[in-house]
């Protein structure tokens, strides 16, 4: 599958903006920096899935997986990064297990309702029966 | 440090990442050797690329010539690329830039190195004979 050049590259908003909250009010940022930063951020991704690929080779499994990708950041001398990551992973797993139980709460809801329609006897029904 | 963790998007709703997951997939995905990723690992390489985008620009403008200007710029990244260990990997992407006039001489120099040592050999093989 060939990739277009651009397809490799994040987009220059979501970096800019994470650039901008990163340094002091009033810093400008030069048009190179942010497409240089833009590029080493391309580049890490590629050396953090290499790396992360190698830890889990060494567990023999396929996929790719958080543990993999905390290791590797040990191993990229990215120890730093390891806290705030972990705190994201269970923040994104109790975001997920909420997702799951409401989207099952739902479904719940909706064979409930079904139920309390009895066959033949509709609101409407009765209320024929009624006027007469 | 909770704020690191979560951002908002434009409906105002929390967010774990800002950066596509869509797009760090297909870069994780160019990796020859990768066969599969599973939901959580693209999350996590997401955010940790966002930490890492942080920290290479605050280093860098904090080691920086570009302080005193209050300005980040190509030079400072380069700097850090090649001072740093963490981001050495970057040097290759992020060389530091000389003037061409100077790249020329270096290389005019290098020729003229490179001959004088032709000369010195073709010299001592006929001291030999």
């Amino acid at each position: 599958m060939a990739e277009r050049p651009e397809d490799l590259n994040l987009p220059n908003a979501v970096i800019t903006r994470i650039i901008k909250e990163a340094l002091p009010d009033g810093v400008n940022i030069s048009k190179e920096a942010r497409s240089a930063i833009s590029r080493a951020a391309s580049v890490f991704v590629l050396y953090a899935t290499s790396c992360a690929n190698n830890f889990a080779m060494k567990g023999k499994r396929k996929t790719l997986n958080a543990s993999d990708v905390l290791s590797a950041m040990e191993e990229m001398e990215f120890q730093r990064f390891v806290t705030p990551l972990k705190e994201a992973l269970e923040a994104y797993r109790r975001e997920q297990k909420g997702k799951k139980e409401a989207s099952e709460q739902k479904k719940k809801d909706k064979d409930r309702k079904t139920d309390s329609e009895e066959p033949g006897q509709s609101l409407w029904q009765k209320s024929q029966e009624d006027q007469n | 440090m909770a704020d690191l963790v979560v951002g908002r998007d434009k409906c105002g709703e929390q967010r774990l990442v800002s950066l596509p997951l869509s797009r760090i997939r297909v870069i994780m995905k160019s990796s020859p050797e990768v066969s599969s990723i599973n939901q959580e690992a693209l999350v996590l390489t997401a955010k940790a690329t966002e930490l890492f985008v942080q920290d290479l620009a605050t280093y860098s403008y904090r080691h920086g010539s570009g302080k005193e200007k209050r300005a980040l710029t190509y030079h400072d990244l380069s700097n850090t690329a090649e001072e740093s260990e963490t981001f050495q990997f970057l040097a290759d992407i992020l060389p530091k830039k000389i003037l061409a006039s100077k790249y020329l001489k270096m290389l005019k120099e290098k020729e003229e190195e490179e001959e004088e040592n032709e000369n010195n050999n073709d010299e001592s093989d006929e001291a030999e004979s």
